[in-house]
């Protein structure tokens, strides 16, 4: 009966809870603990029973919390560059001082990394792998410069997935279980069914969604995706929208949906609150960003060439034709008034694409756009008089394109 | 025998004036050229296919048109490059061939093809897993399909033994490099840090089978005489490459020389000979890469980089280490820390000077390069 009144609210606290409770446990017990980049193939993880914990997570936890300086300031001090990606400072600075207020996490015994997202992951995990001298198991995702994946990239990737099942075998001492692997695989695209299905409830006018949720429930998405407690929050986060979108509902009790826009690129951890409000102050609701399809990892169970595969072709490791065609399907599905660019000072990939993708996106469809300078948890790079007056330009953009009826 | 340091002049002559060396070059030779952005590029294969490969290493230019594209906290050379694409200066060239080894130039190689429409666009993404069967086979796909884009660019075919003999002239070239390099570290006098940097940078405007002729010639001519008495400062070079050349003057000014490199401009890029083997070119080419270490470019989990310049250090009498940190440039920057701990508990001092292509005023530089020269 309890479990009837819990919310995904309360679910992903107590999830939240647990994964980081069960790494620092299991750690304790002497038992091995991995790091991992965000979008990897945590099936093969899952399969062996890993606790693999995510320092991108973490980090954003850290700056959320306001306390990533301390992190920032060490990093600094022992060499990294202010140019290079926040989280990485944070993260490597936390190898040296381990304890943060808002979550501590056990240091690793063997580190995981999937350059999908981005080649700066490669370097922070080979430093992760030096300083603390533990293996790294890593696969490599060569950058798609085509539209579709060549397929001499798709036979490179299984491969490399089976040398890094080979790996954890040899890491582990544990026999990898292939059947177990296909109730991973099929776990993780029922989960990845309903994170999709949940997100694109925000297609609807008003979205049930409030954006800025889906930065949260995505931490979940990137440690529990194969499991059946991440399968069972997502499918009741998806029942909740369905029922606020059916009874009408909109984002927010407080005010009304006026706009509805998408974000391109990571939260500022640091800014969260103030970035939120002074959206939802103009009744603007972020419905959608490229991450709900990031984490949509899928393919047919039992096929690893197909999982492979679909671990190369998330939207940053994608072309640029790809995605602007990929970011015009959410402004006409998502029926978006306009988009916030987010230019991070801590993400190349992300960044040195973005001008171009906002002018053929401003082309394609002719909703307004905008851009604001920030950083995903180096707090220094916000500012929020920037922030509001960019947000006030595109809502005098967006008013302007309706009195026009659209 | 005085020819060699003729050919010394020549060839700095040739560094300092890339635009006319090139188009001498391709007079004299006959040959369209292609452009290489930085890191490691198979110049073999363009070579084969009779085209003349040349470097394209940014260049101090004002920065206005490459703003439409990227944000300023991009690396210099990039928008350096991408700045000339888009004036038009590299209209010259037939095509141009990219690597994809950091995020920067993931983003510009997308960003080309819409801002440079003129100069066609070849990109080569390297394996990462570079040691493993599956990398192997990946590069030598890659590599396949690289000679597939120019023989559709040039229009004809191009057969393997075409960039067999390719390959063999380029590892020629690569071992001349090293043995021009080892010499010179006899030389600190005639190759001082601004004429052994020109010297060696004169190649990307050449062909290489014309340029490494000159390479053994100068290093001959070196050998025969003897040694240089040198009562300076001797150091290694490490980073993206060792420029603006102002810089080197100043080392020059204080007595410095740079005895051996660990730039991804200078002998990363003919340090490691191709394998003795019998296999097919592809995989030849693929071996190298295999065997490549201390690069931070390629992906190394025990990052050999700090260890292979100690050692350097040692071997070749430096007494220290001087860091080019190219400003923006991620993965170089995620090495510091690494490379840096390990210089200090091998008690090896280094110099660390940030850097860009466009740096106008060296007051500061100069200022710590006699600050750093004073200590010894
Ligand atoms: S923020 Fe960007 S650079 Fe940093 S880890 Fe994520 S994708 Fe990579
Ligand atoms: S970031 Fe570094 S490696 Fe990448 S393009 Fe710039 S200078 Fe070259």
């Amino acid at each position: 009966m309890e479990e009837t009144k819990l919310t995904s609210k309360q679910f992903l606290n107590e999830l939240t809870a647990k994964h980081y409770d069960g790494a620092l446990q299991a750690k304790a017990e002497g038992k091995p603990v991995a790091w991992a980049v965000s979008i990897s193939p945590q099936e093969l993880f899952e399969t062996l029973d890993m606790h693999v914990v995510y320092p991108e997570n973490h980090a954003a936890a850290i700056g959320a919390r306001k306390e990533a300086m301390k992190f920032i300031d060490h990093a600094e001090g022992i060499g990294y560059s202010a140019d290079i990606c926040s989280y990485a400072r944070i993260n490597m600075a936390y190898t040296d001082i381990p304890h943060a207020e808002a979550q501590d996490i056990p240091l690793p015994d063997v580190v995981l990394c999937s350059a999908n997202i981005c080649t700066t992951v490669m370097k922070w995990w080979e430093n992760l792998a030096k300083k603390l001298r533990v293996p790294l198991v890593f696969i490599d995702t060569p950058f798609n410069h085509t539209y579709e994946v060549p397929d001499h990239a798709v036979e490179y990737l299984r491969g490399q997935f089976e040398s890094a099942i080979k790996q954890l075998e040899d890491f582990s001492g544990k026999r990898f279980d292939f059947d177990k692997l296909g109730e991973v695989m099929k776990l993780s695209n029922a989960t990845c069914q309903w994170w999709k299905a949940a997100t694109d409830l925000a297609q609807f006018t008003p979205s049930p969604l409030n954006g800025f949720d889906m930065f949260n429930y995505m931490a979940i998405m990137v440690c529990m995706r194969g499991n059946a407690d991440g399968h069972k929050l997502f499918k009741l986060w998806y029942e909740e929208l369905l029922a606020k979108k059916e009874a009408g509902l909109g984002p927010w009790s407080s005010a009304e949906e006026k706009y509805r826009i998408m974000w391109d690129g990571i939260a500022c951890w640091p800014h969260l609150s103030t970035t939120f409000k002074t959206l939802k102050k103009y009744g603007i609701n972020m419905v959608t960003s490229t991450y709900p399809e990031s984490w949509n990892v899928r393919y047919e169970t039992n096929d690893l060439t197909g999982m492979a595969r679909a671990y190369t072709v998330n939207y940053a490791n994608r072309n640029l034709d790809f995605g602007t065609d990929y970011l015009k399907k959410l402004v006409d599905q998502f029926n978006l008034d306009g988009v916030l660019y987010h230019s991070n000072r801590s993400c190349k990939l992300m960044d040195f694409r973005q001008y171009e993708v906002r002018r053929r996106v401003e082309a394609m469809t002719g909703i307004p756009t905008t851009m604001f300078d920030g950083d995903q948890t180096d707090p220094r790079s916000f500012s929020e008089a920037q922030y509001e007056t960019r947000v006030q330009g595109l809502v005098e953009m967006m008013d302007k394109r309706k009195a026009a009826g659209r | 025998m005085s020819d060699y340091k003729e050919l010394i002049a020549e060839l700095v002559a040739a560094a300092e004036t890339p635009a006319k060396t090139i188009k001498k070059s391709m007079e004299d030779t006959g040959k369209k050229a292609i452009g290489c952005f930085p890191l490691h590029i198979p110049e073999e294969i363009i070579y084969a296919c009779n085209y003349l490969p040349v470097g394209m290493w940014g260049g101090k230019t004002d920065l206005k048109l490459c703003d439409t594209y990227m944000q300023s906290f991009c690396c210099t050379i990039m928008r350096a490059n991408l700045e000339y694409g888009m004036k038009g200066t590299y209209n010259f060239l037939s095509g141009i061939v990219m690597n994809a080894m950091c995020d920067t130039l993931k983003c510009v190689c997308e960003d080309w093809k819409i801002a440079v429409p003129q100069v066609p666009i070849i990109p080569v993404v390297y394996a990462q897993q570079r040691k493993s069967e599956e990398g192997i086979e990946y590069m030598k796909a890659e590599f396949k399909r690289v000679r597939h884009a120019l023989e559709k660019l040039e229009g004809r075919m191009v057969m393997d033994r075409d960039v067999e003999n390719a390959y063999e002239m380029y590892e020629d070239y690569r071992a001349a490099m090293r043995d021009f390099d080892a010499t010179c570290v006899n030389y600190p006098i005639t190759m001082d840090a601004y004429t052994r940097h020109l010297v060696i940078k004169a190649g990307f405007f050449m062909d290489k089978a014309v340029y490494k002729e000159k390479i053994k010639a100068i290093t001959a001519g070196l050998k025969a005489q003897a040694p240089e008495k040198f009562d300076g400062i001797r150091v290694i070079a490490t980073g993206l490459l060792s420029e603006p050349n102002e810089v080197l003057n100043i080392f020059k000014e204080n007595n410095i020389a740079i005895v051996g490199d660990d730039l991804a401009q200078e002998s990363r890029l003919w340090r490691t000979p191709g394998r003795d083997i019998k296999g097919s070119v592809w995989e030849k080419m693929a071996l190298r890469m295999a065997d490549q270490r201390g690069d931070c470019f390629l992906y190394e989990p025990d990052k050999q980089r700090g260890e292979m310049m100690i050692e350097m250090c040692k071997a070749r009498s430096a007494k220290a280490v001087v860091v080019f940190m190219m400003k923006f440039c991620d993965p170089e920057e995620f090495d510091y820390p690494i490379y840096k701990k390990e210089l200090d508990d091998a008690g090896v001092p280094h110099l660390y000077l940030e850097v860009d292509q466009m740096i106008d005023s060296f007051e500061q530089i100069r200022t710590r390069i006699q600050a750093f020269a004073e200590q010894f």
